[in-house]
Order: C-alpha cells, then structure tokens, then sequence
C-alpha cells in the first residue's frame, strides 16, 4: 500500500515537474524561435473550427438546463424574471469555461496526445530532431498558441448559445416576460463575470495544451502506450481543469470584486 | 577524426547498456557496428547525434564534445548528420516530396525550383523517381526506407547514420538497399555508419567493422579479418551459431 502511494506521488511530482519544463521550454521557443504561422492556423481549424459542434450543442443544453431549474425554484418565490441573470452569470464565469475546457480537453487533448505519441513511437519525432528541428517549436508551439487562442472564442461561443438557449426555453417553454427577463440579465451581469469566465478559458487552454503534448511527447512504446497516453492526457487535463477553477475562482474574486 | 567516442556510458534503470565504449571514426569511412539484438547499437548511435544523453563520457563530433548541450545547441551538430531509421520514420502526413524536402525547406535558402530539382535528383539516386506525390502509408517496407535514405541525403550532409537498414526486408529489397547505401557512399563521399545484425549486410557496405559486446568495443577489423577471425564469441556471431546447446549441457 506504501509503496503503491509512493509511486503514485512520483509519478505526480515528476507529472508536474515535466509539465513545468514543457512551459519553460513552449516560453524559450516563443522568444527565441519563429512562430510557424500557418502551422498555428491550421491546428485553430482543427482545435477552433472542428470543436464548435461540440462546444455550441454543450453550451446550448446546459443553458437550457440551467434555466428550467432556476425557473422552477425561483417560480417558488415569484423571482422567475431573474431566471436569465442566473443562467447568464453561471454561464459566463463557471459552466462556459469549465464546460467548453472539458469537451476541448477530450476532443482535442485526446487527439493531440495521440498524434504526438504515434509520432514519438514511430520514431517519427527523434527523425524531426535529427533534420535540425526542435520538435518543442515545430510541434507544441503552435498547438499551445492555436489552442490558447481559440478557448476564449469557443467559450464565448459556447456562454451566448447558453443564454440564448436559456432564453427560448425561458419565454417560449414557460412563459416568462421577456423583457423582464432580458432587464434583470442585463442588470445583474458585470463585465466582471465575463471577465472572469475569459481569464480561466485562457488558462483552461494552457492546461489543456500541456498535458496533451506532456503525454505525447512522453508517451510509452507501443499501441498501448499511445492508448494509455491518450487516456491520461483527457483524465488529467480535466481534473487539472476542475481543481484550478476552484482556486481561480478565489482568486479572481478577490482580484475583480 | 570527425566522430569520437571516448568511454561512453550508458544505463537504463539498473540495466547498464554501454559500459565504457571508445572508438573514432575518420572522415569518408565507411564502418558498420554490429552485435546482438538489445546489445545497446541502436542506444549508441542515437548518442552520436545527440538523441539520447549519455551517463558519462565524451562524445565528439568534428572536434566538439556534444555530451552536455541542449536541443538548440545541438541543432547545427545535427545538421550535419543524415539518419535513416529502422522504420524509416517518414512523416506520414507529409507526401514523399514534403518529406524529401524537409530541411531544404526549413533552411528558406533554395528556390522552390532548386528544392524540387534536388528532391527529383535523390529520389532518382534511390530510384523512386516520380513518387513526389505519393503519401508514406501508400508504400511499401522497402519503399520508405529508400525515401527515408533520400531524405538524409537530400540535404548534404557529411555524416549518414543507419539503423538497421535491412532489417524487416526481403533479400532483393535488402540487396537494394545495400547497393544504395554503397552507392552514396561513393557518389556523395559521405562518412556512413551502420548499425546492424545483417552480417552480408555488414560486410558489404563497410570498410571497417566494430563488434559491441556486453557494452564494449570487442573488435574492430576489417571485414576479411572479421570473417576469418577465431576468436570465439566474433565466431559464433558472424556465423550464427547460438550457445544454447552448451547451457542446455550445463
């Protein structure tokens, strides 16, 4: 039992230890290496473009969700008009980020893991480093920057399809006032909500972006090792993701009141 | 000398692989290691062009010591190398000619015309002219090594590394790939060296072969002495002869 908890916290230490080394590696490149470009817009196709389906359906179910149970609380204590505030300040700085960081984590870390880690078991990447190019600046730079770039747009995405959603389902399907609805919205949202929303997403994408190429770079031989890498880089993206929205959440309260 | 190992050492866990290896390698020659498999040839020649980090000892190439350098300041020591691995390691989202022209496009010091002449011309060399367009997974075994030897060659470099290049081939697609290596060799008088447990093979494409075993340099002659050598452990190898017997006795 001891020595299955040491090796767990070893292989977490050494997790966090590789991680940190990618980051500073990814922050090198940035300042010291030419950024690829088009290879950048090409993974924000594939990581922006590719996931909106996921993102909007995601988005727009759980604001449809989020809306009937507030209705049918607050229609308890006559509140139904603020049922659109709600809906908007979860979604915009809680289920946006977090929702729209799970899905990208399992689209799109998961295809990433899997890319990199055929590549590093087909020897494919000790060939790119044998051809002069740093696979850090050829491979994960433009992942990090495309998959940086495109959070905050998939969120963004992903919160206005909430409220939207939220807001057909709180007129059409139960009948509330509409303009009540959109007053009380446009009353109780801040710009500090979104705000908040945008600074996680920002940081949801570098979690995400990390742990993927982190376990595919660092994938074991074989088809079960890219299997157990793919595996990894979706599971423990999404729990980085989970446990740094709790501690962001502190933070950012303190910091936009 | 343009390669010089000097006491290399290499472990993997408790496994120690290399256990103080020392040779040098002049400028144009052409030498093969051999050794049985999982006996740390592939581990050595990846600590030639800086792939993996050895333990201790010194490793140098054209008179600098790589052993302690970082990716980026290993980039221009890789350039000088050409290296076709054991699967050819072709990029397989990448045509023949993407893959071909890799570093000539990175440098950003040809013409697109230049690069497409010289793509042409190493394909020719290795007699794949006309499979610019094709895409790795449409080839075959023998296929993609010879793209993965013009890859390394497309580049001029001084130093082509082998990993096992006839390994997982038929004997025509093997005597091919033979042929082409000894025709680089000669064409493009490149300093080459072979990893391999292909003895034809070996002999062929070298003019000096080095015998690694149990982590050393256990011989190195040319092939002839090689071949004609009594010593034991040299016999049973070069002529395929296991010892299983023997312990089975004991």
């Amino acid at each position: 039992m001891r020595t299955l908890a040491t090796q767990y916290a070893r292989e977490w230490f050494g997790g966090v230890g590789r991680g940190a080394i990618l980051c500073r590696d990814i922050v090198s490149s940035l300042f010291r290496a030419k950024v690829k470009w088009n290879d950048v817009i090409y993974q924000m196709y594939f990581i922006g473009v590719k996931s909106q389906s996921v993102v909007a359906i995601t988005g727009a179910f759980t604001g449809m969700v989020l809306c009937a149970q507030t209705a049918f609380q607050f229609h308890k204590v006559k509140m139904d008009t603020a049922t659109l505030a709600v809906v908007s300040v979860g979604m915009g700085s809680e289920l946006g980020p977090v929702l729209t960081g799970l899905m990208v984590a399992g689209r799109v870390g998961a295809a990433i893991a899997a890319e990199l880690g055929t590549m590093r078991v087909t020897e494919q990447i000790d060939a790119l480093r044998t051809l002069a190019a740093n696979p850090i600046d050829y491979l994960v730079v433009p992942r990090f920057l495309a998959t940086l770039l495109v959070m905050p747009l998939l969120t963004a995405e992903s919160i206005c399809l909430g409220i939207l959603a939220a807001y057909v389902v709180a007129v059409f399907l139960l009948g509330i006032n509409s303009t009540y609805l959109w007053y009380n919205m446009l009353h109780y949202t801040h710009m500090n909500d979104m705000l908040t929303g945008m600074i996680k997403t920002f940081i949801f994408g570098a979690i995400v972006a990390v742990v993927a190429c982190d376990k595919g770079l660092n994938c074991p031989e074989g088809a079960e090792g890219v299997g157990r890498a793919t595996t990894e880089a979706v599971v423990y993206s999404s729990i980085t993701i989970l446990v740094s929205n709790f501690f962001l959440t502190l933070l950012l309260q303190k910091m936009l009141p | 000398m343009i390669i010089e190992v000097r006491d290399l050492k290499k472990s993997f866990g408790p496994l120690p692989v290399l256990q103080g290896v020392t040779f040098s390698v002049e400028k144009g020659e052409a030498i093969a290691i051999i050794g049985v498999s999982g006996g740390g040839k592939s581990v050595l020649l990846k600590h030639l062009v800086g792939l993996i980090t050895p333990d201790s000892g010194e490793v140098s190439i054209d008179g600098r010591n790589i052993a302690g350098l970082d990716e980026r300041e290993l980039m221009p020591v890789r350039r000088m190398f050409g290296m076709l691995f054991q699967s050819a390691a072709l990029f397989d989202s990448m045509t023949v000619e993407e893959n071909v022209a890799f570093v000539l496009s990175r440098e950003h010091k040809s013409t697109p015309e230049e690069i497409s002449q010289r793509v042409e011309y190493v394909l020719d060399l290795v007699g794949l002219g006309g499979t610019q367009k094709k895409m790795p997974a449409e080839l075959s075994g023998g296929m993609r090594k010879r793209v993965g030897l013009a890859r390394a060659v497309a580049y001029r470099p001084q130093i082509i590394l082998y990993d096992e290049p006839t390994t997982g081939l038929d004997p025509i697609a093997a005597d091919t790939i033979d042929q082409l290596i000894i025709r680089v060799v000669e064409k493009l008088k490149v300093t080459s060296i072979a990893v391999t447990h292909d003895m034809r093979s070996a002999r062929r494409i070298s003019r000096r072969i080095l015998m690694l075993h149990e982590g050393r340099i256990y011989a190195d002659q040319t092939p002839d002495e090689l071949f004609q050598s009594k010593d034991p452990v040299v016999y049973r190898f070069v002529n395929g002869i296991s010892d299983l017997k023997e312990k089975d006795a004991k």
